[in-house]
């Protein structure tokens, strides 16, 4: 059993999301915490927990001398980069519904573009399990993804063309979103086709996600407390990480069928069983999209089509503002930036409280997937 | 070329290529084929193991083209993950096979290169009328 709403979000802060933010990630970090606990109607003295990842570079000490948060009891990091995004909620939320601590803020900043570069390539190798891949020229994530992605293509019959569809949904939604790096920038599937090859024949570049710098942070506390709080809160419904023994990271190759991906079928099993709900509950669906092929997998994983069908979905319009399952109603990772996709949590709760850009009417309930953690939240 | 660093879980397998074997890592105690390979069996907890010969014949599983964003190779690899007849699967390279010739499921036999004085376990296009007749002399 996860943990099923004993836990509310009750404040999100986040700077501007760019390319070059000209200050240090620590200020990002401190400047989003603040802003979140700030729209919680809290003080910094309030929290008393402090969630991250494990690739954060930012020191819980620093932020809180930052920040003013004179005493914390509760830290803990999620492994796996941005697919412990979610993770980062459902540490918040156990800490909180077993009473280690009250109010927990959950941030993550960086200089994602100006300062270190994900996914460069090393002169060598960096972990043991590199040398099984790396050395045969799997050297960036978009290829290391992309190795994973081509038996789908080839068993479901899909071009990079079909990937393109979802790009352009992604830059629809964020062509009307002002925090979106692609604000009013818009493009056709033919703008998508004409973009550079960057993993023949998987991956164009507009079928990667942004790199950005900007930070995120979130407050996360009781659902008891959360009724003092100056927003509307928002329930976590249900969190939960799908870690599997024949899985990895970034070399996902060795489950039996790498059509589909286990972690999110296992998340999706947890969520709605947990909290008693089904695909056609959710109103929106925010789809962690280092790559655009990723949402294809997890569309299916949750629920909200059938294997193989989501070319089909997204060709019919169901992933947009009116479809059956609107997806990264802020333009995701691709079309609003990549915080590591602790942005696409933000947009949940802004969609839970009626203020995206792009809202979708009365939504009571969204999903925010980050392929191997994953929560549900809801109206409060 | 990235290198590998050998690490005691995996340095069988460049041994092995150094000496024209394709080698998996077996258990001790209950045989299970391990690959990636870990120190301990997943299904039995052993930490004793030794390893396998393969027969190197396979298909191609899934396949990419890689082209160094920075610092170009001199030609794009192919990169593939092959799907071995012992039922465990391995990143390499297709070796000899225009890249509009490179098929899924396609049959493929390990051949070994050397790259800076260390030998790679690759894979080019299966030669199986060879193969055939070596079996029938």
């Amino acid at each position: 059993m996860s943990v099923v709403r004993k836990a509310a979000i009750v404040g999100v802060g986040q700077t501007e999301f760019s390319k070059n933010s000209g200050r240090s990630e620590l200020q990002l970090a401190c400047e989003a915490v603040r802003a979140a606990i700030a729209d919680a109607g809290l003080e910094p003295a309030d929290v008393d927990g402090l969630v991250t990842f494990v690739q954060d570079t930012n020191d819980e000490l620093a932020v809180m001398r930052g920040v003013g948060i004179p005493e914390v009891r509760w830290t803990s990091r999620t492994p796996f980069g941005g697919g412990g995004a979610s993770a980062t909620i459902e540490h918040a939320a156990a800490a909180v519904a077993s009473g280690a601590a009250e109010v927990v803020v959950v941030y993550r900043a960086f200089n994602e573009r100006s300062g270190h570069r994900f996914g460069q390539p090393g002169a060598q190798v960096s972990a043991p399990i590199m040398n099984l891949h790396m050395p045969f020229g799997l050297d960036t994530p978009a290829k290391m993804y992309s190795l994973w992605f081509q038996r789908y293509m080839h068993v479901y019959g899909l071009t990079n063309e079909d990937f393109g569809r979802y790009t352009v949904v992604a830059r629809k939604h964020a062509a009307n979103n002002p925090t979106a790096w692609f604000y009013g920038k818009p493009i056709t599937l033919a703008d998508h086709q004409a973009s550079r090859w960057i993993v023949e024949p998987i991956l164009r570049l507009l079928d990667c996600c942004q790199e950005s710098d900007g930070g995120v942070a979130i407050v996360v506390t009781t659902p008891e407390r959360a009724r003092d709080c100056a927003s509307a809160p928002v329930v976590v419904s249900a969190a939960t990480q799908g870690n599997t023994m024949t899985g990895e990271v970034l070399f996902n190759y060795y489950h039996d069928d790498i059509t589909t991906f286990p972690e999110a079928d296992y998340c999706a099993a947890q969520l709605y069983g947990d909290a008693g709900l089904a695909p056609a509950d959710i109103d929106v669906a925010m789809i962690y999209e280092n790559f655009s092929p990723v949402v294809f997998y997890q569309l299916e994983a949750y629920g909200f089509c059938g294997r193989g069908e989501s070319k089909d979905f997204i060709a019919d319009g169901q992933i947009e503002l009116g479809g059956a399952t609107p997806v990264n109603t802020n333009g995701g990772l691709l079309g609003e930036a990549y915080i590591h996709g602790m942005n696409n949590l933000i947009e949940g709760v802004r969609q839970l409280r009626g203020q995206s850009c792009n809202q979708v009417a009365d939504a009571q309930h969204v999903l925010v997937a980050a392929g191997r953690s994953a929560v549900i939240l809801e109206r409060g | 070329m990235i290198l590998p660093r050998p690490t005691p879980d995996d340095a069988y397998l460049w041994e092995g290529a150094a000496e024209g074997r394709l080698l998996a890592r077996e258990c001790a105690g209950c045989a299970t084929l391990q690959h990636p390979p870990t120190p301990m069996c997943g299904a039995c907890g052993s930490t004793e193991w030794t390893v396998r010969d393969l027969s190197g014949r396979g298909t191609v599983h899934s396949w990419i083209v890689s082209r160094h964003p920075s610092r170009p190779d001199e030609a794009p690899r192919v990169v593939v993950l092959v799907q071995l007849e012992e039922g465990i699967r391995m990143v390499s390279n297709l070796l000899g096979v225009p890249l509009d010739a490179v098929r899924n499921d396609m049959p493929v036999q390990v051949c070994f290169a050397d790259y800076e004085g260390l030998a790679f376990p690759q894979f080019e296009a299966a030669q199986f009328e060879a193969a055939e007749s070596e079996t029938a002399a």
